[in-house]
């Protein structure tokens, strides 16, 4: 099989606009998540989110006439796939269209517009429903957008399996890469979806986090006062490449990908199987396809939402895959500095988990005050950690008892 | 404003083409390469600012802004 490159990273959230906005502010241990402006608080009882601010697509990519016609996560998706193209260099070569690809994974889709739209529906009749309502809302159109925007004629479609999103598109990403289908690849996610109704139905199934009043210390995994998880919007995009390939064009590898699992709990619709029965296997698959031993692990950026329930099930499962070796690993949540982005989580911090293998930095956990007793591992409190690492891994679960696990290698050439 | 004026505004609205560059005859695939779906977008805007309904096999016919202004002229109460 083929070896798989990183050439290429880009990510977006309340953190930060781009690459190195949202790396510099996760490594300061700066919380991105802030109060939501101008919501009536009838309609909306939760008021804090990691939203992105200030941001506006570029005519290059999404000409001033289409802008209103998409919905935000196919601009967030749009704009990192650009910045992360531009690094890996791909786009000054000449390719073959036909073995460039897309797969993203999105958990909800154009909310924001299907929200609205239902309200002309009912409000002003059928005759006004705008005729770009379908291609603005459906879940494939960032990575439909991508293929018009850079020609790239492969593969193209999105993933939707919740927050495990993301990380699923990046192995089938791989995938496409290590049989040989395809030479390069753009994979990860991106969602926008910070509008009434999500946060009703979240906090309707207490998953969300209740601290109103204190926006960046909300979010806080394994800690022993978190509440529940933030929502987040963004989008992190990795653009994968044959390595063989890279390396002939001279593309600069930030890192490899070198395994991934994917397994259900097959147990509960929302709640994490209590013994990591999905989650254990899920690590292992990865480390086995990689061949690598559990002792070389260095770094997990765990898929730690704040939850109650989930950070501790995550906790056990990490010590069952690893055992006495669980000690040794550094385990953070950058979560609890962005926000859960569901659908895009996998992909942010596939970027992260890039990032940390380049800088050798790990990015902390932050609000880590009271640690729980459950959760007794070492979680990089508060303030990022100097430490040279081989591999990371990455860990996305999603409703509908869904896991994903990607592992990363460091590039040596 | 005239009718032929307001047209104009809600193509150059939706389009992002000064309006300074539509003119009656500007033809709505030629010059200003709508596609079908701009297509109903622009009679959607058109029906709602003029309270006017046009039907769907009429709007085919609508090739132009003399076309559309003519055509709501003719339809308006």
């Amino acid at each position: 099989m083929n070896r798989v490159a990183v050439t290429g990273i880009s990510a977006m959230c309340g953190a930060g606009n781009n690459l190195e906005e949202v790396w510099s502010n996760l490594i300061a241990g700066k919380s991105g998540i802030s109060t939501l402006e101008n919501v009536d608080e009838n309609m909306w009882p939760i008021r804090i989110a990691g939203q992105v601010k200030n941001f506006e697509i570029s005519e290059d990519l999404l000409e001033a006439k289409e802008q209103s016609r998409y919905d935000r996560f196919i601009h967030f998706g749009l704009h990192c796939t650009d910045e992360a193209l531009k690094q890996s260099g791909l786009l000054e070569e000449k390719f073959d269209p036909l073995r460039i690809g897309a797969i993203l994974g999105t958990g909800l889709g154009g909310f924001p517009f299907m929200e609205s739209t239902t309200q002309t529906y009912w409000n002003r009749g059928p005759r006004r429903v705008s005729p770009f309502f379908i291609p603005s809302f459906i879940p494939n159109m960032a990575t439909g957008k991508i293929s018009m925007k850079y020609n790239f004629k492969g593969v193209n479609y999105t993933v939707s399996s919740a927050c495990a999103s993301a990380a699923h598109a990046l192995g089938a990403g791989a995938t496409e890469i290590m049989l040989g289908r395809h030479d390069a690849m753009v994979v990860g996610g991106s969602e926008a979806v910070l509008t009434g109704l999500p946060f009703a139905g979240f906090n309707n199934m207490k998953a969300l986090s209740k601290r109103n009043d204190d926006p960046t210390k909300a979010s806080r995994p394994f800690d022993k006062d978190r509440d529940g998880f933030v929502m987040g919007e963004g989008a992190g995009i990795l653009i994968l490449e044959n390595l063989e390939k890279a390396k002939a064009r001279g593309a600069k590898i930030l890192a490899e990908v070198v395994g991934f699992g994917a397994t259900a709990d097959a147990y509960h619709i929302t709640a994490p199987h209590p013994e990591g029965e999905g989650t254990i296997p899920c690590m292992q698959q990865a480390l086995d396809m990689a061949g690598v031993k559990k002792e070389e692990i260095d770094y997990i950026n765990a898929h730690g939402t704040s939850t109650p329930v989930g950070d501790v099930a995550e906790t056990k499962a990490i010590k069952s895959v690893f055992g006495d070796h669980a000690k040794n690993i550094d385990v953070s949540s950058t979560k609890s500095m962005t926000g859960h982005l569901l659908g895009a989580a996998g992909g942010l911090e596939s970027v992260v988990c890039v990032k940390s293998l380049v800088d050798g930095v790990l990015a902390p956990t932050i609000n880590l005050e009271n640690q729980d007793e459950n959760c007794d591992l070492n979680y990089v409190p508060n303030e990022a950690k100097k430490r040279d690492i081989q591999f990371a891994l990455n860990n996305s679960f999603g409703f509908g008892g869904t896991n994903s696990t990607t592992l990363f290698k460091k590039y040596e050439a | 404003m005239e009718m032929q004026e307001k047209v104009i505004k809600i193509v150059s609205d939706a389009t992002k083409v000064e309006a300074g560059n539509i003119k009656g005859e500007t033809n709505f695939v030629d010059d200003l390469n709508l596609d079908s779906l701009d297509m109903v977008e622009m009679m959607m805007k058109m029906e709602e600012e003029f309270g006017v309904e046009i039907p769907e096999d009429k709007t085919e016919e609508l090739k132009t802004i003399n076309d559309v202004t003519n055509f709501l002229k003719s339809n308006a109460n």
